[in-house]
């Protein structure tokens, strides 16, 4: 693998990363108000959705981009009538929010356009286009030869939509309102004990409603960076579980916003993985030793536990100890014998790869970062107390 | 007197909750710069009203007046603005924001934090040298005692510029070190022209402190009255409506064979604090070892040991044999079937499901009971509901119905399931956690009758609360707890508040003496 | 006192709820230029017009009935189990590995080595998510929605690899030995001399699905397990204090469920005309088992009777989507808007009835 591999993989990554982050800086306002959202995912779909529409409509993205923001927020006030005003169960009301985008979208775009549930393709006036730096190199060929230096400004700095700037311009953008401005003080509070922000004589509401606004503006700009950026239009579900996995980031973050960067850019180098490695061949001896190396692993972790930590991960070590097993067998042979045959190259199944960001989100959640604590009053509506 | 207008006055307010009348037509008046203190019973809407007057609830009905001019308090904001501040008996605060940014919380001066935050920090020092109001501007709540905590919510009042204080029972959470201390503080904000209101149901402290008193009973004002014309007998009744006995009655104690053998218990928690701090006593059949202390400094993790949910390490033996610490027969249900039951100190959270019948509450813990077990497979239900019947009739649970919710009796009732599951067990030790936190003077007398019947029935009672007066009234031996340690023990007749006070407030034993 | 009698809560709530989400719909109907009248009525015939129809309503709600069941054991633990998706995928993937592998002699032995071992394959594709939220406060939501991609990704592995039979294009496996293959209820009739339910793949797992209802519900309400199940959903803390173990329950609550779900792969791909396994196994019913149980309060009665409703609206967007141009998630819009009502937006209908009660309480006083 040369550098341009590595810049290549970069600059996918980067582009992977923003709506991830928008999504989930998104989370971040709403679960540092308080209010948890697994809707992340249905209000990208849904900007994501109409800002395709809109911009094919009126030929003018940010037309789309604004439609996008406002099919977000809108649903983002559904989920605060839900969860704030109504005092509802959050994670359900996010669910509902989720399967209703799935359905709407498709159910729309088919009731308009007629072409299967998606929009027409967007023609390139219609869509944000990549912003090419003075001096940068745009065609392939130039940048396989240049410099590394030069590979990376015209790869990796230049070359990106706007929205990609503006996405990674939010990040110190929404520290600073949170740690220096008044709002962010009350937002932080209210997320923390709505009760001392109510006693102190703010509105809980109408904070946790400007919150949820917040949360609804950032996923529709990526939901429309998905469709008018990445892609040109919208298909069916093509959000891909991001609003999760940003989810798993914040967590992953802490709730704070530079680690949410971090979080977003690690997450989306498997996504940018799949997409540039889409064969990934690899030999059985290195499939043995991370198999059977994370078994024992968890194993010896398990032993200072439980019997029922024994059982999970014991059980679990052992799955992973048949597949490096059955890797090996499969490339046993008369001819190579059992030794040879470790040092054969196999191909690793596209499923697993394209199943790597959300193995990892898993392991990722399963706290090998360390303990994350939520914001206190998450999850729970405000109701005085009695 | 008519001359000044009262700094508060209330006319006819009522408020509702659900089916509940907390407040029924209430009017009061009270004088600017005096202390008025407000009595009642739990439930008798004292925290309402107050939390009416600082825009916390919207009344249904009624008037108020703030120095004589007609005032709405639609939200906290509108009290803040005529001059009000509130205490609240739980503290609101953000704990893991500093005591600086707690102050500032929802009195910033622009949308810009930091010159706030300056401003803040200057003014916090001038209100520290004026009142004795000493806090670290930047530590963190969570780090600090609740006493600084307590001052906290005084400062955030007092930065705000209020002139009138309501403080709701500030005094529970204190040492009486403590709670004299606050007092000293009231005195001098009295004397700089303030009013202040004082919520309590602890006769001694309005007694002690205030100018005039207002009696509360069932969401009704039965009186106020000047403190000096009055004395604790007199109020009591007044709450009570009827003549109360201040005093448990009982016999001595005949104590016998120690059951509980508690050696040397630790505990660490997560963040590494230690909260028991080498605890050893005993307890024998047939006597109350009351413990008293101030909460948290350890009681709380006591019980949770000796109830099965709490890890520690250490040694407890009953009857003679040491019970598991760790490990598969650590648990509650162990415990239970050793013969030790538990009223615990926090009934809505632990000792009832508030969404269960009362029926359902009543095999709560018990529910591998062989009696209530139809085979091996199912459960009998009808022999609990039969057996709730019986027990609530006992313990005359009112209502006497057990297919209603845990959370739709009062607290007295609420507590009185639970004290029926647990005595009735016929436990060998029994740990009563807060008996009478929250409940009424009639359930009081009645819980602590059934526990000195169980004393003399020959069981082992490990006793904790927090109010001194229960502790001395009800115990035969007496133990205080501060910080994680046992500081020394006592004969209830040989001893007084003050000296357990000291001891409470971490003076040596020898000190204290 | 409750403010409102009992029926008022079990059947006026939901019913309220469910007018609610049906005006919401009708709107929907609307902007994509269908007559919601008529659709309703297209719906309606799609779903129980013809004995073959009813008997694809009654297969869906088979389906309907096992994941909702699956998601209302794991809601009184208050735990949110979102990954029924691929939990059915992973009880597809037992029962085809038993039908395909083990020689088994008649239906009804397939019946039982085929559910229990879907249920098994369901539970054990729980028990990582189960394990993680119990031991380490993994949220059980994320995770599980994380397992439905990879159980997708695995069935995707197996089904265009190793179970793939020689030479055949789709992604699936054999159908299973005509010896396995459950009788349809068209079967059963035919034995009474009636051709009720023709070509529909309803067949005896509605029996089972029924015989699950009862399970749960003996389980909830009459066992010590459900006793505690039902403890630790209301209050942890509580749990905490009577010895309840927040790890066991934990477990235990999400691998019934896990299983429950896996149950339904005896109805889908052991009980349909062809019995094999595909990819789309699932058809999206462990996420509509989320408005069953919402709907169906978490009760049995409750989740059967939302489940035919399910059933009827699934078979009947089926038939719309067929005869008009509106694609079949409409569905999952009326889904959506079903759990809303009846989850997120309970307090929104309840409150205004709550206190018209309490109001013609009061007048009567």
């Amino acid at each position: 693998m040369d550098f341009f591999t590595f810049v290549q993989l970069g600059d996918a990554s980067v582009r992977m990363a923003i709506p991830l982050l928008l999504a989930c800086l998104a989370g971040l306002f709403s679960e540092r108000a308080g209010i948890f959202d697994i809707g992340l995912e249905g209000k990208m779909l849904a900007a994501a959705f109409l800002s395709a529409a809109v911009s094919f409509a009126s030929g003018n993205v940010w037309l789309g981009l604004l439609a996008g923001i406002g099919i977000s927020v809108l649903l983002s006030v559904i989920h605060g009538l839900a969860s704030i005003t109504f005092k509802g169960n959050q994670l359900i009301s996010g669910v509902a929010i989720n399967f209703f985008a799935a359905g709407l979208t498709v159910v729309i775009a088919q009731g308009w356009f007629a072409q299967g549930g998606r929009t027409p393709s967007l023609p390139n006036d219609a869509r944000f286009n990549g912003l090419d730096f003075p001096g940068a190199l745009t065609r392939f060929r130039d940048k396989m030869q240049a410099s590394p230096g030069m590979q990376f400004y015209s790869e990796f700095v230049s070359g990106h939509s706007i929205l990609v700037y503006l996405g990674l311009l939010t990040v110190p953008l929404s520290w600073w309102i949170l740690y220096r401005t008044r709002f962010g003080l009350r937002l932080r509070a209210v997320g923390e004990a709505p009760e001392a922000v109510d006693t102190a004589g703010i509105s809980v509401v109408r904070l946790r409603f400007a919150a949820v606004a917040i949360c609804g503006i950032l996923c529709g700009i990526a939901g429309a960076y998905l469709s008018t950026a990445v892609q040109a239009g919208f298909t069916k579900d093509m959000t891909a579980n991001r609003g999760f996995i940003a989810l798993a980031a914040l967590i992953f973050a802490k709730w704070r916003p530079w680690h949410a960067l971090g979080a977003c850019l690690l997450f989306s180098l498997f996504f940018a993985i799949d997409i540039q490695f889409p064969r990934l061949e690899l030999r059985v001896v290195w499939i043995m030793v991370l198999l059977i190396g994370s078994g024992v692993a968890m194993t010896a972790y398990a032993l200072r536990k439980d019997k029922i930590d024994v059982i999970v991960l014991g059980g679990l070590s052992l799955v992973l100890a048949l597949v490096a097993l059955l890797a090996w067998r499969g490339e046993m042979s008369d001819e190579i014998g059992a030794i040879a045959a470790l040092f054969e190259t196999v191909r690793v199944p596209s499923q697993l790869i394209q199943s790597l960001p959300y193995l990892f989100v898993v392991i990722v959640l399963a706290g090998f970062v360390g303990k994350a604590i939520p914001p206190r009053a998450g999850g729970q509506p405000y109701v005085k107390e009695r | 007197m008519s001359d000044i207008a009262p700094a508060i006055e209330l006319v006819g307010i009522s408020k509702a909750f659900g089916p509940v009348q907390a407040n029924k037509d209430i009017s009061i008046r009270v004088m600017p710069g005096t202390i008025h203190g407000i009595i009642g019973e739990n439930g008798a809407g004292k925290s309402t009203l107050m939390s009416i007057l600082y825009g916390f609830y919207k009344a249904d009905a009624g008037e108020v007046f703030i120095s004589g001019q007609k005032t709405e308090i639609p939200d906290s904001q509108a009290a803040i603005a005529a001059g009000i501040g509130m205490v609240f008996q739980h503290f609101k605060l953000v704990k893991n924001f500093s005591v600086l940014e707690n102050v500032v919380l929802g009195a910033e001066d622009g949308a810009l934090l930091r010159p706030s935050l300056a401003k803040a920090r200057k003014q916090l020092k001038s209100l520290a040298t004026e009142y004795e109001l000493n806090v670290d501007p930047d530590a963190i709540i969570e780090d600090i005692g609740v006493g600084m905590q307590q001052r906290v919510e005084i400062l955030k009042a007092l930065y705000r510029q209020a002139d009138i204080l309501i403080l709701d029972e500030p005094t529970g959470v204190l040492t009486p070190a403590e709670a004299d201390q606050l007092f000293r503080i009231l005195g001098r904000l009295k004397e700089e022209g303030k009013t202040i209101i004082l919520i309590t149901h602890k006769l001694r402290e309005i007694m002690d402190i205030t100018d005039t008193v207002s009696v509360m009973r069932r969401g009704e004002m039965m009186a106020t009255v000047k403190t000096s014309d009055t004395n604790p007998a007199d109020l009591a009744e007044r709450m009570v409506g009827r003549k109360v006995l201040l005093r448990v009655d009982k016999v001595p104690a005949q104590p016998k064979d120690v059951v509980l053998d508690v050696r040397d218990l630790n505990i660490t928690d997560d963040k590494g604090v230690h909260r028991l701090k080498g605890v050893s006593f005993q307890v024998r059949a047939g006597e109350i070892l009351g413990i008293a202390g101030v909460s948290g400094n350890g009681q709380s993790e006591l019980l949770e040991v000796l109830g099965g949910y709490e890890k520690a390490t250490g040694e407890i033996l009953l009857n003679g044999d040491p019970i598991d610490l760790t490990g598969a027969y650590s648990d509650g249900q162990s415990r239970r079937a050793r013969g030790i039951a538990h009223v615990p100190e926090d009934r809505q959270h632990e000792g009832l499901i508030m969404d269960f019948t009362a029926w359902e509450n009543t095999a709560f813990g018990y529910h591998h009971d062989p009696k209530y077990q139809r085979n091996g497979l199912l459960m009998d239900n009808a022999a609990i509901l039969k057996d709730a019947q019986e027990k609530m009739g006992r313990f005359d649970v009112r209502p006497p119905n057990p297919l209603l919710a845990a959370k739709n009796f009062s607290g007295g009732n609420q507590q009185k399931i639970v004290v029926a599951r647990e005595i009735e067990r016929d436990p060998d030790l029994l740990l009563v956690g807060q008996p009478t936190r929250g409940v009424d003077i009639g359930a009081i007398e009645f819980i602590h009758q059934q526990i000195v019947a169980l004393r003399d029935q020959g069981k082992a009672i490990l006793l904790v609360s927090v109010e001194l007066e229960e502790i001395m009234g009800l115990s035969d031996r007496i133990a205080v707890m501060f910080d994680g340690q046992i500081m020394g023990e006592r004969l209830p007749d040989q001893t007084n508040e003050k000296e357990l006070g000291l001891l409470m407030a971490g003076m040596k034993d020898g000190e204290a003496a | 006192m409750d403010a409102m009698p009992k029926w008022a809560d079990v059947v006026l709530v939901p019913v309220v709820s469910l007018l609610l989400a049906a005006i919401i719909s009708a709107i929907v109907f609307v902007a994509v230029g269908q007559n919601p009248w008529d659709a309703l009525k297209l719906m309606a015939y799609g779903a129980v017009g013809t004995s073959d129809f009813l008997g694809y309503t009654l297969f869906y709600a088979t389906n309907f009935i096992f994941t909702g069941l699956a998601v209302a054991v794991a809601f009184h633990a208050s735990l949110f189990n979102i990954g029924g998706e691929g939990q059915v995928l992973l009880g597809g993937l037992g029962a085809a590995i038993v039908c395909l592998y083990v020689p088994l002699p008649h239906w009804s032995l397939a019946l039982i080595a085929g559910a229990t071992a879907a249920a098994i394959f369901g539970a054990l594709w729980v028990v990582i998510p189960a394990y993680l939220q119990a031991r380490r406060g993994s949220h059980i939501v994320i995770t599980t929605i994380m397992f439905n991609f990879m159980a997708s990704g695995l069935l995707i592995f197996f089904l265009s690899g190793p179970m793939k039979p020689i030479g055949e294009m789709q992604v699936a496996t054999a159908v299973f030995p005509a010896a396995t293959h459950l009788p349809s209820l068209h079967d059963v009739a035919q034995m009474f001399g009636s051709e009720m339910f023709g070509r529909s793949p309803v067949n005896i797992s509605i029996f089972l699905a029924l015989i699950a209802c009862v399970g749960v519900w003996a389980l909830i309400w009459h066992t010590r397990l459900g006793y505690e199940i039902r403890s630790f959903g209301k209050s942890e803390s509580a749990a905490k204090y009577a010895g309840i173990s927040a790890v066991n329950i934990t477990m235990v609550a999400l691998l019934i469920s896990g299983g429950l779900a896996g149950l339904m792969a005896v109805n889908n791909t052991m009980g349909i005309n062809s019995p094999q396994l595909v990819d789309n196994a699932a058809g999206g019913a462990g996420f509509i088992g989320i408005a069953v149980a919402l709907m169906g309060r978490n009760h049995p009665v409750g989740i059967v009777i939302a489940a035919l409703l399910f059933g009827a609206l699934y078979q009947g967007g089926a038939e719309l989507s067929a005869a008009t141009s509106i694609p079949v998630q409409i569905v999952v819009v009326i889904q959506a808007l079903v759990i809303m009502f009846t989850g997120a937006l309970d307090e929104m209908v309840r409150a205004p009835i709550e206190k018209l009660f309490l109001r013609s309480q009061r007048a009567g006083e």
